[in-house]
């Protein structure tokens, strides 16, 4: 078989799978025409063209990721130019720092969140808002989102840019480069459009070899 | 032109909350996780430190509750309140079936969702409480299909197989596991008429049965509770297909909690790897002591309350 290079073949597309919606992300790949991998152990990320971090509880996705090593070699795969996904839980993994006093897990985003920053799952909610940050043209794009004890972003840092806010200004969604971190879920709104832009993202990057 | 946009959204809120969507998104979160019975805020802090998604809040586990006998209700609340101040993570609390007063104080107390649970003494023998008519989500136990339909039809934004709680012998929970998917599967490629028929069995509208044949799974999440002592109990029942599992008294009834906890959690992820399964399982000294069925009278079964 030829050797093909990462930017030439369909991308891989990984979904950490240690706790969360891991299936609904998954799904809603397979709704794009794109193939996606289940990430429990490093050895997963082998040759992944992009990641997601699902929803889920972060608390859970932290011990996990520690307990089989998997904070370096995502760190890594996000340092070769793999766009990186999270959503709600997935951006506090992300998250370069975090309210409260929990330690940061990836830092990979240049952002403060807090978690359940909206309240107990009564505050749980659904709104639409504009997302910038996934066209090539710099346009918004309209979205319903859905919110579940979503996290919001309280400071975005120099590296990453705001790309969605709510009615009263709250930052929801921040990007840095590859990496994107959005408060709330796509995968449960039937909402494929970040999953295209990440898919389209791994297409067009020239992933370096592992090191 | 943000501020602009701002001050044109700001008009018209869209917000929307205690949707269908967002109560059973909740449940979509904790899937591949484990919620853990905890009866104090020092216990609720082992189970959140171990990798817990929730902890249910209640003041005896039900091997206690089972032991003691009498009538179950609904925690304190300032028990409650005691663990949600403990802990981040979703807590659940348990209002009896058909208790509606229950359930409102527990929605007052703002828990993430509450467990329409037979683990207590049941309060009205011919209705469970109609969901829909609460903010808060519920989840509802169930044997097999017709049970299960007849939640989410009430309103359930979450389903748990039931086991029998309290016993540490996880035989009833993969019966009802294993009852649920064979049902759902029988209805495969079944015509209108058949499916029509199972509904009017079930009591449910045909639309819900629709949508289960279609989907091949229900269209809320179920996990798998009652009986689950060790990580290979859990390992069992994602194997059986369930979303995530409910561990009762089989972690603070363990010799070591914390290290039995944490073991859980990993199965619950690590369920398909052998490997990791050997290395999590050792060395966890004695599980709760279990109880072998059918010492248990038909009577003193918490899995045959409810309908």
């Amino acid at each position: 078989m030829a050797a093909r290079s990462a930017s030439s073949a369909k991308p891989v597309i990984g979904v950490l799978a240690v706790q969360g919606d891991f299936r609904e992300h998954l799904d809603t790949l397979e709704t794009i025409g794109a193939t996606g991998r289940e990430v429990r152990l490093p050895a997963d990320l082998h040759g992944l063209s992009g990641l997601i971090l699902p929803g889920g509880e972060s608390t859970a996705m932290r011990k996990l990721l520690h307990r089989w090593n998997l904070v370096a070699p995502i760190r890594d795969l996000a340092a070769r130019g793999a766009p990186i996904l999270g959503t709600c839980a997935g951006a506090i993994i992300l998250a370069n720092r975090i309210a409260d006093g929990d330690e940061p897990v990836l830092s990979l985003l240049d952002v403060e969140v807090r978690r359940n920053a909206f309240g107990r799952q009564l505050e749980s909610f659904e709104a639409d808002l504009q997302m910038r940050g996934l066209r090539s043209d710099g346009g918004a794009l309209t979205m319903h989102a859905v919110f579940i004890r979503a996290p919001e972003i309280l400071s975005v840092g120099a590296k990453a840019e705001t790309v969605a806010t709510l009615d009263d200004g709250r930052v929801v969604a921040a990007r840095q480069g590859n990496v994107l971190g959005i408060s709330f879920h796509p995968e449960i709104a039937g909402e494929v459009r970040v999953h295209r832009w990440l898919v389209n993202q791994a297409r067009r990057t020239r992933i370096a070899p592992a090191r | 032109m943000v501020c602009e946009n701002r001050a044109m959204a700001a008009k018209k809120s869209t917000a929307k909350k205690s949707t269908w969507v967002t109560k059973k998104g909740l449940a979509q979160m904790l899937k591949g996780g484990v919620i853990m019975d905890v009866v104090t805020p020092a216990e609720a802090k082992i189970a959140e430190e171990a990798g817990a998604v929730a902890v249910m809040a209640l003041e005896r586990v039900p091997s206690d509750i089972r032991r003691d006998g009498g009538v179950a209700r609904m925690s304190d609340p300032d028990m409650i309140k005691g663990i949600q101040a403990a802990v981040s993570i979703p807590v659940m609390a348990k209002a009896r079936i058909g208790h509606i007063a229950e359930a409102r104080i527990l929605e007052a107390l703002d828990v993430d969702y509450i467990d329409e649970s037979e683990v207590l003494t049941p309060a009205d023998d011919r209705n469970h409480i109609n969901k829909h008519d609460f903010r808060v989500p519920f989840v509802c136990g169930c044997k097999d299909l017709g049970e299960a339909l007849r939640r989410i039809n009430e309103g359930a934004a979450m389903m748990r197989t039931k086991g029998e709680a309290g016993t540490g012998n996880i035989v009833e929970a993969v019966r009802h596991i294993r009852t649920v998917s064979e049902q759902i599967a029988a209805l495969r490629g079944k015509g209108e008429k058949h499916l029509r028929n199972v509904a009017k069995e079930a009591r449910v509208p045909y639309e819900l049965v629709r949508v289960v044949a279609k989907a091949g799974r229900l269209p809320v999440v179920n996990f798998v509770a009652g009986g689950i002592a060790t990580p290979a109990d859990a390992a069992l029942s994602m194997m059986l297909g369930a979303d995530g599992v409910f561990v009762g008294s089989g972690i603070f009834k363990s010799k070591n909690p914390a290290k039995t906890a944490a073991a859980i959690v990993q199965a619950t992820t690590h369920w398909a790897n052998p490997q990791i399964l050997a290395e999590v399982s050792a060395g966890l000294g004695e599980a709760m002591r279990g109880i072998e069925m059918r010492t248990i009278p038909e009577a003193e079964r918490l899995s045959k309350r409810g309908w």
